[in-house]
């Protein structure tokens, strides 16, 4: 199954005989333990779940064979909430990664608690989508609004939880999605080391390319922020990006898959088999 | 392994005429492209293609040959080619595009690969990469300098510039004029004195005139999506190959350049290391070979 997952996506190209005995090895080991997964859905469209699932071809497999949902409302009808008991999620299981989608809302008690509750449950809290990773377009948000003109303030959530891992994406790419998932479970935290590396990366803004690329001498016209930017932020004028900050979500797309913000060659010469 | 890993290393031209008559050097980026739009390899190509002022180029989504020709040349300033694969992926619905690029951008298309944070289904569209040899870029206006105060042309009428033998050449209908290279220092952009790759050493398939006779490119062939236009290409007889020089104008010539740009941006790098400056390479004494690309 995993050797299926990695041919889609292009993973690890290395002889088949040699993968497939592999992965039957390591899936075998797996049956003993599958990962433990939670999604929980904070101040999110849900775009990021809808992204997961467009993995069509692996997604079944993936869902059922590979990974337990325990907890999450969207993927699988299974949570703890309880409408007049906001603090049923008390019940949260035990969980080895917690996805959490969205940003959380500080005078939203029933998305803190949850939040608080997930990283206490969970060894690893990744920030699914860049809602939870930078706050994205939640950031615009000033209140003073139905259904409730009090809720204000969304921040990323490692403002309020240490945060392990990020992937962002308004939402993440489908394989992207996939391939951290089968990084995990596969333990190739190598791969993941530019996740991780991005919980820290909670202040995004298409203007990080002028501060932190095009000021520090970095910038070299490639095009590929321009290219990667979702909502179109941004042209390329005299080979230097511009910024449209009315079209700007504060995604940090456009940075992290700028070549000149992080460069991790020995991975993707593995990855690629280049 | 200044040059990157590679399968074949050789010379090559491509043999149809009309590309020999307007091609940079061998024609090996246009006629490759051409040959796999031909053979389906891939159904469209991002190229540096022509705008409304004369000499700047612009990142163009190619779905002919002909288009693909009137982008052949060396155009010595950015054109941000990266940025168009998302509209030849979104707006044309590619399947399979073709690209060429000079190192940084082969980069770039290589981590979005790997890592595709936010490019929904853009990875597996880039079916051939066609790197080029790069050794620094200059923006629109320093390239301006260079023709108008340096060499006194009107910009206009320049047919053709590059860059050998220690000279930036400017052709013209009237004659050539050339200058030191040393003159255009200073004008270079600021973000390749830090670039550790000469020759696009995670292409599909790269090209350059270092090492080669004129007319003639010296190419370096890398993957298998490589390999596989470049035989098809020599095997239908539109490209020709001979053997390398291995000697002093050969590839003694490239490695030396090659390693040049890899010594002097190392240097570079430490020395932002040391100010407290950001750059994404590792200092050298971070890593095993102090020149490779990490």
């Amino acid at each position: 199954m995993l050797a299926r997952i990695k041919e889609f996506l292009g993973m690890e190209t290395k002889p088949k005989e040699e993968a497939s005995q592999q992965e039957v090895e390591k899936v075998a080991e797996e049956e003993k333990a599958k990962p433990r997964i939670g999604y929980i859905h904070l101040s999110g469209c849900t775009g990021d779940a809808m992204s997961l699932t467009e993995n069509y071809d692996i997604l079944a497999p993936l869902l059922t064979e590979m990974v337990d949902i325990v907890y999450g409302q969207t993927l699988a009808d299974v949570w703890w909430g309880d409408e007049n008991n906001p603090y049923a999620i008390d019940d949260m299981p035990e969980m080895d990664l917690a996805l959490i989608e969205g940003s959380v809302c500080l005078q939203d008690e029933h998305s803190m608690k949850e939040l608080q509750k997930a990283r206490e449950k969970a060894g690893l809290v990744a920030a699914f989508g860049s809602c939870a990773a930078t706050g994205c377009f939640t950031r615009y948000s000033r209140g003073g609004q139905q259904a409730q003109p009090n809720h204000e303030s969304f921040v990323p959530i490692a403002d309020v939880v240490k945060v392990d891992l990020a992937i962002p994406g308004c939402p993440p790419s489908p394989e992207i999605i996939a391939k951290s998932v089968v990084a995990l479970i596969n333990g190739d935290m190598d791969y993941l080391q530019p996740m991780m590396d991005l919980a820290g990366y909670t202040e995004a803004c298409g203007c990080d390319l002028q501060l932190k690329v095009v000021n520090q001498a970095l910038c070299i016209g490639c095009g590929t922020c321009a290219m990667a930017c979702q909502t179109r932020a941004l042209d390329m004028n005299s080979g230097r990006p511009e910024l449209n900050e009315d079209r700007c979500v504060k995604c940090g797309i456009c940075y992290i898959q700028c070549p000149r913000s992080s460069w991790p060659a020995d991975r993707i010469e593995q990855d690629l088999g280049l | 392994m200044v040059l990157g890993k590679y399968k074949q290393i050789t010379l090559a031209r491509s043999t149809d005429k009309q590309i020999q008559n307007i091609s940079q050097d061998g024609g090996i980026a246009t006629g490759l492209l051409a040959f796999a739009l031909d053979e389906k390899i891939i159904d469209g190509a991002v190229v540096a293609g022509p705008s409304d002022e004369m000499w700047k180029p612009e990142p163009t989504v190619a779905l002919t040959a002909d288009e693909i020709m009137a982008a052949a040349g060396t155009k010595y300033t950015l054109c941000p080619n990266n940025w168009m694969i998302k509209e030849a992926v979104r707006q044309y619905g590619l399947e399979k595009v073709g690209v060429v690029t000079i190192p940084c951008q082969t980069m770039g298309l290589r981590k979005m690969q790997s890592y595709p944070f936010g490019t929904r289904f853009m990875a597996d569209k880039i079916a051939l990469i066609v790197g080029i040899c790069c050794t620094e870029n200059f923006s629109f206006e320093s390239l301006k300098t260079f023709i108008e105060a340096k060499a006194g042309v009107n910009f206009d009428l320049v047919e053709k510039m590059d860059i050998g033998k220690g000279k930036f050449w400017v052709y013209t209908q009237d004659g050539t004029i050339n200058f030191p290279i040393k003159e255009t220092h200073g004008y270079e952009q600021n973000g390749c004195k830090v670039c550790l790759d000469l020759v696009s050493e995670l292409s599909d398939i790269s090209t350059g005139s270092i090492g080669a006779p004129d007319d003639w490119s010296a190419v370096e062939v890398r993957t298998d999506a490589g390999d596989t236009v470049f035989s098809k290409a020599v095997d239908a007889g539109l490209i020709e190959t001979k053997p390398i020089d291995e000697g002093k104008f050969g590839l003694e010539m490239l490695t030396r350049l090659a390693r040049q740009k890899k010594e002097k941006a190392m240097k570079e790098i430490d020395r932002r290391k040391e100010l407290g400056l950001p750059v994404p390479y590792k200092a050298s004494s971070e890593k095993e070979d102090p020149l490779a690309n990490i």
